[in-house]
């Protein structure tokens, strides 16, 4: 008998909610079961990116209220554009805090500023600080205002098998245990995945054994919001500090622990509150303070090696274990699941071979490996693993207070999204090489500022898009068929409107049509989840058709 | 590698200054004054692939 907390979790400002276990069930009236294993970030984002696809889905979750503590408190900008697509992106606007400067101090010194690029092209800034908890309730309650989308609470999955038909999981609640028969299942049950476990299913890659404290603390602290990060600090030698700015007057203070001391010891009240003093001295900031909450964490660079197992999908942290350096963790979970859901609600509804599938875990394991690469190396900066490479870093930090060159070997390289550039989706006569400007092939599209409040990816939503520049109703875009659903965007320069267009954009000073590198008849093929898939200066009809059939896998092609 | 750089003077000059700036140090702080000093140099000679040979002749006969 599964017997999740009842009692709200303590906080020292979050105003837990317990939500109530309730049984539901399949009516039989959907296109296909979907079940989703996990409320965190990236199951609901899965959720809700399926339903604009008009796909619906169960979510089956262990606990009954949200997240303990802060967790992921850093979006990175593509993370709010994925928001903006499932249509929740405002209430994390309202309370998240922005940023785009991360400082790194090293004996007194400012030794390294990084800069995020920035510019007024963009509706989101780089970075948006917000609590876990939050970024939880707001999913939640975009779940609860969509007819497609359901939680069941404080149900835990205790078993799976499958077949060529179903998957069946067994599911143990307050009630008792009964089987629960899906179509797909997606496990978005976190680092510890049970699904991972119950199919055991291996990680590749590295586990490092450097110990880090989160302690968040409600504090009255006069910084602005911006990372800062202590190398060496006289309180904690060899060790690094990481402080960010949370809202509602809340900071997290991140450090790594000396070597050979556990994660109880470093969690005994008067340690950590002798630590915080000596943080809150270090920053310059002797004020009152008291503890939300405190954990212990170890970076990992860790992917499974294929994502995709018959009728179970694997996104974010069950798919993947990445090193919290570079805020690597829901914000690649995030892109997961936009890659995930249009594809798979493409295949439900017919008229995409099941190999679009296949290309969601070749595009997202080569992402996870190319984190796991560059990840590595900042973990390898933070918590070095040998003799070896402590002495590089101790080198690199005594170098730094009067060389430049050896600035970028700190390793601040931000979470961004993955460039697709040899998906199988991608059109195999893309005339990319013609462009001297815009995206390129298996990018994210550019954001674009059109007019006030009135941005570029606004309106590649929700389907496949054709983005087309400057040309007569009669070009062989308006021949196109799809088995997906394909919008056609016009962009010209005084906004007239084009017979078969869906929308046109005017771009009244060219400005558009120079950032995408495009001329009369250029056309951008782009995927429901913003990624170029194919561009070319001018483009014969069969040659797009091609491209377009091939972006979704469609099933005569 | 073979090729000699400097002439005999001026390696005879780096190779007492080199001596006394690690005794100077102590023991504790050379392996950090050496592994700063290839950093150094490997920026100044701008040839990754000079380095990793030097990397490797240094590794032998230990």
């Amino acid at each position: 008998m599964h017997q999740p907390e009842t009692q709200p979790r303590f906080s020292t400002w979050y105003p837990y909610r317990v939500y109530p276990y309730q049984r539901q069930s399949f009516t039989g009236d959907e296109p296909a079961r979907v079940v989703i294993v996990g409320a965190g970030p990236i199951g609901m984002a899965t959720a809700l990116d399926l339903a604009r696809f008009g796909v619906p889905s169960l979510i089956i979750e262990s606990e009954r209220q949200v997240s303990h503590g802060s967790r992921a408190i850093c979006l990175t900008r593509r993370s709010m554009e994925i928001l903006q697509m499932i249509g929740c992106h405002q209430p994390f606007m309202d309370k998240g805090l922005g940023w785009n400067l991360g400082r790194s101090f090293y004996r007194g010194k400012e030794v390294f500023q990084m800069q995020l690029p920035d510019s007024d092209e963009n509706r989101f800034p780089p970075i948006l600080n917000i609590q876990q908890q939050y970024i939880e309730q707001y999913l939640i309650e975009a779940i609860e205002a969509n007819p497609l989308t359901r939680i069941q609470w404080g149900s835990s999955v205790t078993g799976i098998r499958q077949d060529q038909e179903v998957a069946t999981l067994s599911i143990d609640t307050a009630e008792g245990d009964y089987d629960l028969a899906a179509d797909w299942v997606i496990a978005a049950d976190g680092g510890r995945s049970t699904i991972r476990k119950l199919m055991k299913l291996r990680m590749e890659g590295k586990a490092y054994s450097g110990n880090f404290v989160i302690a968040d603390i409600q504090a009255d602290i006069d910084l602005p919001t911006e990372r800062r990060c202590y190398f060496d600090p006289e309180w904690n030698p060899g060790n690094n500090v990481l402080v960010h700015r949370e809202p509602d007057g809340i900071w997290r203070l991140d450090f790594r622990l000396p070597d050979g001391e556990t994660p109880e010891q470093a969690l005994e009240k008067q340690v950590l509150t002798q630590r915080i003093n000596s943080i809150l001295q270090m920053i310059g900031q002797r004020v009152k303070w008291s503890l939300d909450w405190a954990t212990v964490y170890s970076a990992s660079t860790k992917t499974l090696p294929d994502f995709v197992h018959d009728r179970v999908l694997f996104v974010g942290d069950a798919a993947h274990l990445l090193p919290i350096f570079g805020v690597r963790g829901a914000n690649t979970g995030f892109q997961d699941s936009n890659n995930l859901a249009w594809k798979l609600a493409a295949v439900i509804h017919g008229g995409s071979d099941k190999k679009l599938l296949y290309s969601y875990s070749s595009e997202r394991v080569q992402a996870a490996r190319e984190i796991c690469d560059e990840g590595g190396k900042s973990t390898r900066f933070m918590t070095p693993p040998t003799a070896g490479y402590r002495r590089l870093r101790d080198a690199v930090l005594s170098l730094s207070l009067s060389q430049d060159f050896v600035k970028n070997l700190m390793h601040w390289r931000t979470s961004r999204p993955h460039t697709y550039a040899n998906s199988s989706l991608n059109a195999t006569d893309d005339g990319g090489e013609a462009f001297t400007a815009g995206p390129a092939i298996g990018e994210v599209a550019h954001s674009h500022r059109l007019a006030d409040n009135d941005f570029l990816l606004d309106y590649l939503q929700g389907a496949l898009t054709l983005l087309v520049f400057a040309t007569e109703a009669n070009g062989p875009v308006f021949e196109m068929q799809s088995s997906f659903p394909l919008r056609r965007i016009v962009v010209n320069r005084n906004g007239s409107p084009v017979p078969g267009a869906d929308l046109v954009i005017r771009d009244r000073n060219d400005e558009l049509s120079q950032a995408y590198g495009a001329e009369v008849g250029t056309v951008y093929l782009i995927r429901p989840d913003q990624h170029v898939c194919g561009r070319w200066k001018h483009v014969a009809a069969e040659s797009l058709q091609a491209a377009i059939n091939r972006a979704v896998c469609a099933e005569e092609f | 590698m073979s090729q000699l750089g400097l002439s005999q003077q001026d390696i005879e000059s780096i190779y007492d200054a080199l001596a006394e700036a690690i005794d100077e140090v102590g023991e504790k702080k050379e392996p950090l004054l050496l592994a700063k000093l290839v950093l150094l140099l490997a920026n100044r000679l701008g040839d990754q692939r000079a380095v990793m040979e030097a990397l490797a002749i240094a590794g032998k006969d230990l």
